[in-house]
């Protein structure tokens, strides 16, 4: 899977009533609607700056706090194609891959606001076009991209009835 | 070099040799929903297109944190979790059994080597018997029962070694609780604990499930121990399935490793409104409190409705105290009976509710006053916790619990157990 998109900066801790307000989430079932706060208490303006395919950049612990699954599905139903950090809470990663959000771990220090990016999942790259550099980062194993590829697992699981990573 | 427990099980579990890091899609010997996770698991099986469980032996649906149901929402959900369970043929343990994590281990469904997920964040308490258990969400609750199988990766593992006799009065709650000071609430992100040294061997099981059901308040993905002949004895007394020890290697690697001399400890107390805000007790004692609660899969075990039976025997708790004691199960319920702390604590003017949850997360069953403050067994004190944001909740050991109780203010136990 090859992404494309240019790169809104983040710090560190970044939790799920950051990415989407607990007085929103309990609300309504309709992830575009909470898509349009995505982020809200950070940037108010946030998500009418997204472009389709644009990428959250972070420091550690992103995701952190509850297990609620609308704090990915809020970001990816706002356009994002894929949130890079240095690292994720655990139950935050999984409902990524889970709900079909891109999620990379690598050292994000050498990305500011407004780069172009390109991520290889397969490869396990990042490439910061306006600066040449390539950032490493450990690749996705095939299985969490075919569940990604799919669009999440409940998908994966409409398409082979279980996991099917052959 | 070596492996650790978390990576050993995930490498019988996964049918291949796997380390720390690695991803896997490995098979579960039993899948928990409990009835804040288990109605949207049913949505998502359904979106999935789930026709039958993987097995529905393994499968088990508890109805324990509103049971019995507070309301008509609730109830609709508890329906629906009922008729699911009884359409698929799986375990269903309804209203009265008790708390989703005493009954997994106690009625014989977790036995050492195994590989559990539950749809609930302290699913890591079946460590304290060798098992790799942990928290997941909703959409994995599904893949998982139609599957019986889920994707991981294999944890980097933290090792504490705690050394020493824990003093008279001083209990694995305590234990746990400093531990969680030192490392604060995300010090052990992404890692599987392990609980070890001389401290944790003398425990009995029961004590042990206290430490493990913790693990998570410092951020872990699981709470392992190692087997021995406790384990054992316990396991056996309660599943007929054959255990499958798993130690860790000498030279298996670990991300870091703790050492800790418990000789010393001194009885501890977590301050609002985060669990890694801990304090020795004496330096809150005094601090009057309002209500006090005794249960959950924390701290509702008969070893701990006996501890503080044995600091009320004979004793009425202070009249400005509301002291409310949820056994963790039925048969917590049945052996309290028997061995007569249930008297001891209603003589006391203890309130007993149904064996569950209780008012541990704050649907029901003792919802505290703004302002007041409660002293409470559980393992969460976070703002609004037991169902309002303007109380105060401090987290202590049973004998904490019941002598601050006694007194109305927070209070040190150790001068008020009973020979
Ligand atoms: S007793 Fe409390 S912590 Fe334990 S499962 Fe119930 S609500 Fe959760």
């Amino acid at each position: 899977m090859l992404l494309s998109g240019k790169s809104f900066k983040f710090g560190n801790d970044v939790n799920t009533d950051y990415i989407i307000s607990g007085k929103y989430k309990f609300k309504t079932l309709d992830m575009n609607e909470l898509a349009r706060h995505v982020m809200e208490d950070l940037d108010p303006d946030f998500y009418n700056k997204i472009s389709e395919g644009d990428m959250i950049v972070a420091g550690t612990n992103f995701g952190c706090g509850s297990s609620r699954e609308q704090a990915p599905l809020a970001i990816k139903h706002a356009g994002i194609s894929c949130v890079i950090a240095t690292s994720f809470a655990r139950i935050f990663y999984r409902n990524a891959i889970n709900t079909g959000l891109p999620v990379v771990e690598c050292d994000t220090s050498q990305i500011e606001e407004g780069d172009e990016l390109e991520v290889d999942l397969a490869e396990g790259l990042v490439f910061n076009r306006g600066r040449g550099l390539e950032i490493p980062v450990k690749p996705l194993p095939p299985s969490m991209i075919r569940i990604l590829a799919d669009g999440g697992l409940i998908k994966h699981f409409q398409k082979h009835g279980d996991f099917k990573f052959d | 070099m070596g492996k650790t427990i978390a990576e050993k099980i995930f490498s019988l579990h996964a049918g291949e040799d796997v380390h720390a890091g690695d991803l896997v899609v490995a098979q579960l010997d039993f899948v928990m929903g409990q009835d804040g996770t288990a109605p949207l698991a049913i949505n998502s099986f359904h979106e999935m297109g789930g026709r039958g469980v993987f097995d529905p032996s393994r499968v088990a649906f508890v109805i324990d944190h509103s049971a019995p149901s507070p309301n008509e929402g609730v109830s609709s959900l508890h329906r629906l979790m009922r008729e699911f369970a009884s359409e698929k043929k799986i375990l269903l343990y309804d209203i009265g059994c008790g708390v989703c994590h005493q009954l997994v281990p106690e009625q014989g469904h977790v036995v050492p080597g195994d590989l559990v997920v539950g749809a609930d964040s302290h699913t890591c308490t079946y460590g304290a018997i060798n098992a790799f258990s942990t928290g997941v969400g909703s959409t994995d609750l599904a893949a998982a029962m139609i599957s019986g199988k889920l994707w991981f990766k294999v944890p980097d593992s933290i090792k504490f070694i705690c050394s020493g006799v824990l003093p008279e009065g001083v209990f694995s709650k305590d234990l746990i609780l400093f531990l969680i000071g030192e490392m604060t609430a995300d010090g052990a992100t992404y890692l599987s604990a392990e609980f070890s040294g001389d401290a944790v061997k003398a425990l009995e099981v029961e004590e042990r499930f206290t430490i493990s059901n913790m693990a998570i308040e410092m951020g872990a993905k699981a709470g392992l121990m190692e087997y021995d002949e406790k384990v054992e004895k316990w396991v056996k007394s309660h599943s007929t399935r054959p255990a499958n020890p798993v130690f860790p290697d000498p030279d298996a690697g670990y991300e870091e490793v703790r050492q800790y001399d418990v000789s010393r400890l001194e009885p501890r107390v977590a301050l609002p409104h985060t669990v890694d805000n801990v304090s020795p007790v004496k330096d809150v004692e005094g601090q009057e409190i309002q209500q006090a609660f005794i249960g959950t899969c924390t701290n509702g075990r008969i070893s701990d409705l006996r501890t503080a039976a044995n600091i009320l025997k004979g004793q009425k708790v202070s009249p400005s105290v509301r002291l409310i004691v949820a056994p963790a199960s039925r048969e917590v319920y049945l052996e309290a009976m028997k061995d007569g702390s249930l008297q001891t604590l209603v003589e006391a003017g203890a309130a007993f509710v149904t064996p569950g949850c209780g008012p541990c997360v704050g649907t029901h069953n003792g919802v505290p006053s703004d302002g007041e403050h409660v002293i409470s067994t559980a393992n969460r004190n976070f703002k609004g916790r037991m169902g309002n944001s303007r109380a105060f909740i401090y987290l202590a050991s049973p004998a904490t619990v019941a002598a601050s109780a006694l007194t109305g203010k927070i209070t040190d136990p150790r001068s008020y157990l009973q020979k």
